[in-house]
């Protein structure tokens, strides 16, 4: 049993890795897109049109990819977490319905025709489509993160004897008092990824100076998107998730942050330090006293419970990656914050494109925000554990009961290889498209 | 409510099958056919340009079952974990073999990839195929052994096969000789339909070819089908009572033998399209009459301990069926109305269109 839990959740948390490298890029790009689109008709600049067409195709490598490693999530749902599908399906069925038939058919239509259908509809028609492209990947954020809201967070349901969750009232699951702040901080910090990529490919073609012009559209639109986009992941909205945290999850919120002792006076901020959870104690730590207590409720000395307050049944049970997740995520996203703010500095002074150790700094740190963007992820899901449905289901029995450990290692490791075929041709796809760069428009 | 949702689904799945199934049949008279690179080429093409737009409705089938049938998407998901798992690669090899081929001018690497587009076809359509007997003959429900359950009445796990292949045995697996034979008519239907996608979105230089395929494939259809009806009476014995009951299903029967009579004419068709409504016809009544022969049940039990699966026992509570109605039915039409927009758009011959991705 034990086994066979280990086995499930290793193969959930590496496809839904491997799987939220494609949808955090395509979200925020699919932005980034139609403010390109949006500028070519104001303006009639060919360049912003060549930019929006030459990212779609960026966007429609990244959009297979999401396809066909989100099939394998939905259907984990029932191959591997089947008594959870059987007893919340009339809940999240509903979301994840939603999500397959408003957003998933949205997006994929009007890519096609985004994609074809320049020519044929005008220009105007094709920015449309492009702005339901946009339209369709977000709400489609938007349905996911109701679903895990409710995980985080049930509302709107009633338990059956057998042990069945049943909808009792429909609109609570988009009124969750979760999703709002969740939502937007999940896409803002999808906006982060994309501007990175784009202010990336911008460097690396000023630097490399070849396709400068584009090069510095890149820079410019991506140092800006990317300026706004990171501070507001910071405040309001990770601020506000933090709140919502220690009010819902407090043994969540104890373990995150690694307070492991409850301190009357108030608690500090840990900025480094290793979990021993032997001694139960921060190793190496630097730590800034009261500030944890004043961030989160604006009072010096209000008293936040500790790791030790909570049973141990309670506690998500790893309490070391739920920290250095929560930390990574953090401290990753002050570093874009100065880098952005330095870069906006620059470009204000129209020198960026000449300031090359900024240049090389912004091009490699691309990898950072889908980091960022993931362990923001593993905080979320490993705070809620030893639950699935926080407070209500145990992860334990959620598992399917016939499928035995040995079948779900079996698939694991199918999807490990498929899964690195995968990326390998993804990187040489679209390291070509990026290397070609885009196609000016020719009258 | 369960009956509108069942019909819902059922449709969502009929279509993903007729649209889906052209490319999985494009595939395999890619595999089998085409010879030369233009053919190949023009082949991959259209099933390329349509794929990803018509595996959503496998994603749309997936959620709605999901959504109102939780107990038989548990049941059905973890029970038939190994072949689902190898179709999520099936489809993940396919995709990529689609979407890389053109993406570099090496013969190598377009061999690579086309193989990988072929065989991945013709494997899916097997495993469909295998699956439609696998609700047709039913399974072994709660993993009774000696009358003793091991698991709860709607739980079960299917090995890929057990060493008798028979579907009668106490513990069948996925694969055995009756699952094969349903799996073979899902390889030669889907061939069937392909050739007539390709024949109507291409100018391939064996078109014409193709219409000799579809007949000779058309014959050993017509064989398998007489087969199968003989043999589906001792795997499922109650499988023609629906029809003796309520007469008006057998309209769905109908629907199959049009099309499979018609496409005994294929070579006097006076228009490409006529073909693939033929075969369409085929696919559509050929789901439809196993379903109704089925219903209410979706699931039925091998063992005398459990019942049969069915649309009542698995469903999920009235609210939520009903008020997923109401979005349902907004999001149903927006599902037509996105496919006849880009099927329109993208009408006639492909062989000139950018293949841009």
């Amino acid at each position: 049993m034990e086994d066979m839990l280990f086995y499930d959740r290793l193969q959930f948390a590496f496809t839904i890795t491997f799987h939220y490298i494609f949808p955090q890029l395509t979200m925020g790009l699919s932005l980034m897109i139609v403010y390109f689109k949006w500028k070519f008709l104001k303006t009639k600049v060919d360049k912003y049109n060549d930019a929006a067409k030459f990212f779609m195709k960026i966007f429609a490598v990244n959009f297979t990819m999401g396809v066909v490693t989100g099939i394998p999530m939905e259907f984990q749902f029932g191959t591997n977490w089947a008594k959870f599908s059987e007893l919340t399906g009339g809940i999240i069925g509903q979301t994840l319905a939603m999500e397959g038939m408003f957003s998933f058919f949205l997006e994929s239509s009007f890519l096609a025709l985004f994609i074809f259908g320049e020519k044929l509809m005008g220009q105007k028609l094709h920015f449309l489509t492009g702005f339901f492209v946009f339209l369709g990947s977000w709400a489609s954020g938007w349905f996911i993160l109701s679903t895990n809201a409710w995980m985080q967070h049930p509302v709107g349901h009633e338990i059956l004897d057998n042990g069945k969750f049943v909808l009792e009232n429909f609109s609570a699951l988009f009124t969750n008092p979760w999703l709002l702040p969740a939502f937007l901080h999940n896409q803002l910090a999808s906006v982060v990824t994309s501007s990175f990529v784009v202010a990336s490919i911008g460097a690396f073609y000023v630097l490399r100076n070849k396709q400068t012009e584009y090069g510095k559209l890149f820079l410019k639109t991506g140092v800006v998107f990317g300026f706004i986009s990171s501070i507001l992941v910071a405040f309001p909205t990770g601020d506000w998730n933090a709140k919502n945290v220690a009010k819902h999850q407090p043994a969540t919120f104890a373990a995150m942050e690694g307070i492991f002792h409850t301190e009357e006076a108030g608690s500090e901020i840990v900025l480094i330090g290793q979990p021993n959870m032997v001694e139960k104690k921060l190793d190496n730590k630097i730590a800034v006293p009261n500030i944890l207590s004043f961030l989160t409720y604006q009072e010096w000395h209000k008293q936040i419970p500790g790791i030790d307050q909570f049973e141990e049944e309670n506690l998500p049970d790893n309490i070391p990656a739920l920290y250095y997740s929560y930390h990574i995520m953090v401290g990753l996203g002050t570093i874009f914050i100065g880098v952005m703010a330095l870069a906006l500095f620059f470009l204000w002074r129209k020198k960026l494109h000449t300031i090359k150790p900024l240049l090389w700094t912004i091009m490699f740190l691309v990898p950072f925000p889908y980091i960022a963007n993931l362990t923001g992820w593993y905080t979320a899901e490993l705070g809620r554990q030893p639950y699935l449905v926080y407070g209500l289901l145990k992860t334990s029995e959620g598992i399917s009961p016939t499928v035995s450990s040995g079948n779900t290692l079996f698939t694991l490791l199918g999807f490990v290889a498929l899964y690195m075929l995968l990326g390998l041709l993804f990187l040489v796809l679209v390291g070509k498209t990026i290397n070609e760069g885009p196609t000016p428009q020719t009258h | 409510m369960e009956i509108f949702w069942y019909i819902i689904i059922g449709i969502v799945l009929a279509v993903f099958f007729i649209l889906d199934g052209y490319d999985f049949g494009a595939g395999i008279i890619h595999l089998f056919f085409a010879k030369t690179e233009k053919d190949k080429e023009v082949i991959a093409k259209s099933a390329g340009l349509f794929w990803d737009s018509n595996e959503v409705w496998l994603v749309a089938a997936g959620g709605m079952l999901f959504m109102a049938f939780p107990t038989f998407y548990a049941s059905v998901f973890s029970g038939f974990y190994l072949p689902l798992v190898l179709v999520l690669w099936l489809i993940i090899f396919r995709a990529i073999g689609l979407e890389f081929r053109s993406q570099f001018k090496y013969q190598m690497w377009k061999d690579i990839w086309d193989a990988s587009f072929g065989v991945s076809s013709l494997l899916l359509a097997l495993f469909f195929g295998i699956a439609l007997g696998n609700i047709v003959r039913g399974v072994n429900l709660g993993i009774v052994q000696n009358g003793v359950a091991a698991h709860e009445g709607h739980y079960f796990f299917l090995p890929l096969w057990d060493s008798s292949f028979s579907p009668l045995s106490e513990h069948p697996g996925v694969i055995d000789w009756f699952t094969l034979i349903i799996g073979l008519i899902s390889v030669v239907t889907l061939a069937i339909h392909g050739a007539n996608w390709v024949i109507l979105k291409t100018n391939s230089s064996i078109n014409s070819k193709l219409k000799n395929i579809i007949f000779i494939l058309n014959i050993v259809l017509t064989a398998l089908t007489l087969f199968s009806l003989i043999v589906w009476q001792t795997v499922n014995p109650n499988s023609f009572d629906n029809f003796a009951n309520k007469p008006y299903l057998i309209v769905f029967p109908i629907i199959y033998l049009t099309g499979l009579f018609g496409l005994f004419f294929i070579k006097k068709l006076k228009k490409d399209i006529h073909g693939f409504v033929l075969s369409t016809l085929l696919i559509f009544g050929g789901i439809a009459s196993s379903l109704a022969s089925l219903f209410p049940v979706i699931l039925p039990s091998i063992n005398e301990i459990h019942e049969p699966l069915t649309i009542y026992n698995t469903a999920a509570s009235e609210y939520g069926l009903s008020v997923a109605l109401t979005w349902g039915i907004i999001g149903f039409i927006l599902l037509f109305v996105y496919m006849i927009i880009q099927k329109r758009l993208m009408a006639g011959k492909i062989d000139k269109m950018d293949y841009g991705h």
